[in-house]
């Protein structure tokens, strides 16, 4: 693979960790709550579509239109009847129950489904590449993610801005206080955030299981390449997401080019190497927190 | 009626409890030559995983700093330990402090860089730490690589010697660690750390350098960790760095904390009872014992959140580690006029400090 | 049957008392102020009411209900509005944004959003300006505007005044004909009792979480005020 293959290859994949990434940061967004159950949550996704097309014989990508509203009601549940009562205590309380969760999921899948790696098919779509010059071609699945990674930045943009939910949910994490004011139930707010963040996980666990195998043990990893995708591209900063996926892909897939055992590695190295450099990140959004 | 005003800090529990852990460590002290090596090593087990639990408290319940990456320092006190004690020939137990050492040299630039984050940031930020690190030993070959490796220093001493110095160190090490975190809050660090877990926004107006206090806490908690980490693979000999810098270091942690206590001293003691008993006869379940140990720290972090020592303190108000100090109003007994009296303060209302 | 009913409801912060058995009634169509010093109770009082903290159920009761228990959103939907202390805008969201999550519970009402331009011309010219960067006054003309979008039966006002130069006090309180035009009850906290007086059918004043006064303004005499809120003798 040459280099500009590589450099390619880890745009496409900055696609995906973008969709992880956007969960992950829409929940700190509007609850100041970092999720540490977000990575073995995307992964819960990947296997949920596998039972699916277990039982089913459907396509994992036509599957995914299960999966998305299945992983909202997860979130929405999941929200309403034990994050929500973590809130408002300080930081320690979502973090540790987060955490207790990540650790019980994770453990329930191993006991489901064996730590044993497994894959999702979806046919032709895998194979197929988009020949751009003699040596450089982009495959149709990870070009597919990034695009979808994108309509979906944009989607979740305008839904922010212009519908009249998205209006409610800015107010309620500037001040949810006020927010009650307004009629506005925070309680079912903030769930339904959390509904969007597991649907969009959704989306991601799907393509994960599609594009790599996947394992009950991989949640961590998947929810460390979420918060460095954030921290490079920028708290606060949808489109930043995109960005910092991009350069931690990128950064993969060159490390890779260098050594083979590289490939995690000189993300971590370039994250710390931002995190070092511009704490805030690239495209901080002014005055986020 | 003339009165004196006395401040004091042990209070009737630390007094009786100060006699009866002075006797147990002296027990302890003893115990290879009354027990069998089998309970020296279960022993040994507990008192490392006592000390890891003391460290988090110190850094979650009192700095206020979730960190999931102490494992971390746990596989950086390991390897450690292989590097002084394998590599450059030192004396194996010495070469468990050296390692130490490292920790503490490590544990500063980390700090620099993953002080930039704050809260749940902060937390995943300690844990990429974790994974650079877990990463770096397994592509170094040097170091045993991802296979992992044996500390065959251990193999030119005698066995029996090895494991009764294994088991001192690490009482004193449990020891240390207590009387670490106990003797720190009383000091004006610790202090501080009180006044920044209570009211952060508010400390920096007393002349308290709150991410100061914080990056030292943490230097320190990150050290004694590494030290528990070279204790550790002093009893255990097999490092892999899948294992070593596993996360499931911190899962304990987090358990015995939440679940013990957190932001007292007793709690941690507690929880790595409770953690130690459920893993003695829940461990053969394998993942189930572990959805058990989740759920169980969600339930009590919802329900709880001072966990079991936090419903003792609560209800009968026992305080074997008293940091704050207290004031008596005690009735002059030279006075002319009537009894000896001396007044019980009120139980001052409101969120219990540590104990 | 008063609008609004208040009877003995003690309130609490943690271990601390901030309300002792306060009893108030308010009439629909009233303007009814209350004064008192600082930290008196006055916004624990209309926190209260407007369900941002929970009281005994029947303590407080809103057209015949007993509403102690609900949250503040049902509230909302029931005709309460609060102007908070500290006005509480939207920072990141535009005036015009603000104004809109006035209207999410969909209250019908007289009040819409060209209407709230008309009575706060000042806002219309900053409709796209983001909150956070409007002066006092402005905050506080968005503040009171965001609460009408509301349609409320009865409007509660923390201190609009608070912070903010005589002047713009006047033109706020210049808005408050057309919104009792329409038969809102108002019940405003001021520290301001010239202007709260003004306007005020009746009075209540506060000293350390109990009503020390109450009647109406014209009956009320200056020591009479003055020892009520003070609490001397």
């Amino acid at each position: 693979m040459t280099w500009v293959n590589a450099m390619v290859q880890g745009v496409m994949l900055g696609g995906l960790y973008a969709l992880f990434a956007t969960g992950l940061s829409l929940i700190f967004g509007v609850m100041r709550v970092v999720n540490l159950a977000h990575g073995v949550l995307t992964i819960l996704a990947a296997f949920i579509a596998f039972f699916i097309v277990d039982h089913t014989g459907l396509n994992p990508l036509v599957a995914m239109a299960i999966v998305v509203p299945v992983m909202f009601t997860i979130g929405y549940v999941l929200q309403r009847l034990l994050i929500n009562f973590t809130l408002g205590s300080g930081v320690l309380p979502p973090l540790l129950v987060t955490f207790g969760l990540a650790v019980v999921i994770e453990n329930i899948l191993l006991k489901v489904f064996s730590a044993d790696s497994r894959g999702l098919d979806a046919g032709r779509i895998e194979n197929v590449s988009i020949r751009l010059t003699s040596r450089l071609a982009v495959g149709w699945l990870p070009l597919t993610i990034f695009l979808v990674a994108v309509v979906l930045l944009v989607a979740m943009q305008l839904f922010f801005d212009r519908t009249t939910f998205g209006r409610a949910l800015r107010a309620t994490s500037d001040d949810a206080e006020a927010a009650q004011l307004m009629a506005i139930d925070n309680r079912h707010v903030y769930a339904v955030a959390m509904g969007l963040a597991l649907g969009i996980a959704g989306v991601a666990g799907v393509f994960v299981g599609v594009r790599t195998t996947f394992g009950p043990l991989e949640g961590p990893v998947l929810l460390i390449f979420a918060f460095e995708a954030v921290i490079i591209g920028g708290l606060g900063s949808l489109w930043g997401t995109l960005v910092g996926g991009v350069i931690l892909g990128v950064a993969q897939t060159l490390g890779a080019q260098l050594a083979p055992g590289w490939f995690q590695l000189s993300g971590h190295l370039v994250f710390l190497a931002v995190l070092a450099v511009r704490p805030t990140g690239l495209f901080p959004r002014v005055g986020a927190v | 009626m003339p009165r004196r005003v006395v401040v004091e800090r042990s209070t009737f529990a630390s007094r009786w409890g100060m006699a009866v852990a002075i006797i147990g460590v002296l027990v302890l002290a003893l115990a290879p030559a009354l027990f069998l090596n089998s309970v020296l090593r279960t022993l040994v087990q507990f008192f490392y995983l006592l000390a890891l639990a003391q460290m988090w408290n110190l850094l979650a319940g009192y700095a206020g700093l979730v960190s999931i990456g102490q494992q971390a320092y746990i596989g950086i006190g390991a390897y450690g330990l292989l590097f002084f004690a394998d590599r450059l020939g030192v004396n194996l137990f010495v070469s468990v402090f050296l390692a130490a050492l490292v920790a503490a040299v490590l544990a500063i630039p980390t700090a620099a860089l993953v002080f930039r984050l704050r809260g749940g940031y902060f937390a995943i930020g300690t844990w990429v730490v974790a994974e650079v690190y877990r990463l770096l030993a397994a592509n170094t070959q040097s170091l045993g690589g991802g296979s992992g490796v044996t500390i065959t220093a251990a193999i030119g001493i005698d066995r029996t010697v090895r494991e009764y110095v294994t088991y001192w160190i690490a009482l004193g090490l449990a020891i240390a660690s207590v009387l670490i975190v106990y003797y720190l809050l009383r000091t004006r660090l610790g202090l501080a750390l009180r006044a920044v877990r209570d009211r952060e926004m508010a400390a920096p107006t007393l002349g308290i350098h709150v991410l100061r206090a914080k990056v030292q806490v943490y230097v320190l908690a990150s050290t004694i960790c590494g030290l528990t980490g070279a204790v550790i693979y002093l009893s255990l000999l097999r490092l892999q760095p899948d294992a070593t810098f596993s996360v499931n270091w911190t899962v304990f942690m987090i358990f015995a904390v939440v679940i013990g206590g957190i932001g007292t001293i007793s709690g941690p003691i507690v929880g790595t009872i409770v953690y130690f008993l459920l893993q003695q006869y829940l461990a053969d379940l394998g993942p189930i014992y572990l959805i058990i140990l989740g759920a169980v720290a969600i339930l009590v972090m919802v329900q709880a959140p001072r966990g079991l020592w936090g419903l003792v303190l609560d209800r009968w108000n026992i305080r074997f580690f008293p940091v704050q100090l207290r004031v008596r109003v005690k009735e002059d007994p030279s006075a002319a006029s009537g009894p000896n009296e001396t007044t019980e303060p009120e139980r001052v209302r409101g969120r219990s400090v540590d104990g | 049957m008063s609008l609004l009913e208040v009877e003995a409801l003690d309130q609490f912060y943690r271990d601390f008392q901030a309300l002792f058995g306060v009893s108030l009634r308010v009439d629909e169509g009233e303007i009814v102020a209350i004064i008192g010093a600082n930290g008196a109770g006055k916004s624990t009082f209309l926190k209260t009411v407007a369900g941002l903290l929970r009281s005994d159920a029947d303590a407080v009761r809103f057209d015949g209900n007993s509403v102690g228990g609900r949250p503040a959103y049902r509230r909302v939907s029931m005709g309460i509005a609060l102007v908070p202390e500290g006005r509480r805008v939207f920072p990141s969201l535009s005036v015009e944004e603000n104004l809109r999550v006035g209207g999410f519970g969909k209250r019908p009402g007289w009040w819409n959003l060209r209407r709230v331009y008309e009575s706060f011309p000042l806002l219309s010219k900053l409709s796209t300006r983001p909150a956070a960067l409007l002066s006092g006054g402005e905050q506080q003309a968005l503040a009171i505007g965001r609460a009408l979008m509301t349609n409320p039966r009865m409007l509660l006002m923390d201190e609009i005044s608070l912070g903010l130069a005589p002047i713009i006090v006047k033109q706020l309180y210049q808005a408050i004909p057309a919104i009792v035009a329409e038969g809102t009850t108002l019940v405003i906290v001021e520290q301001d009792i010239t202007q709260a007086l003004g306007i005020a059918h009746r009075a209540y004043c506060f000293l350390e979480g109990r009503v020390s006064l109450h009647g109406r303004p014209a009956d009320l005499t200056r020591d009479q005020i003055r020892a009520a809120y003070f609490g001397w003798r």
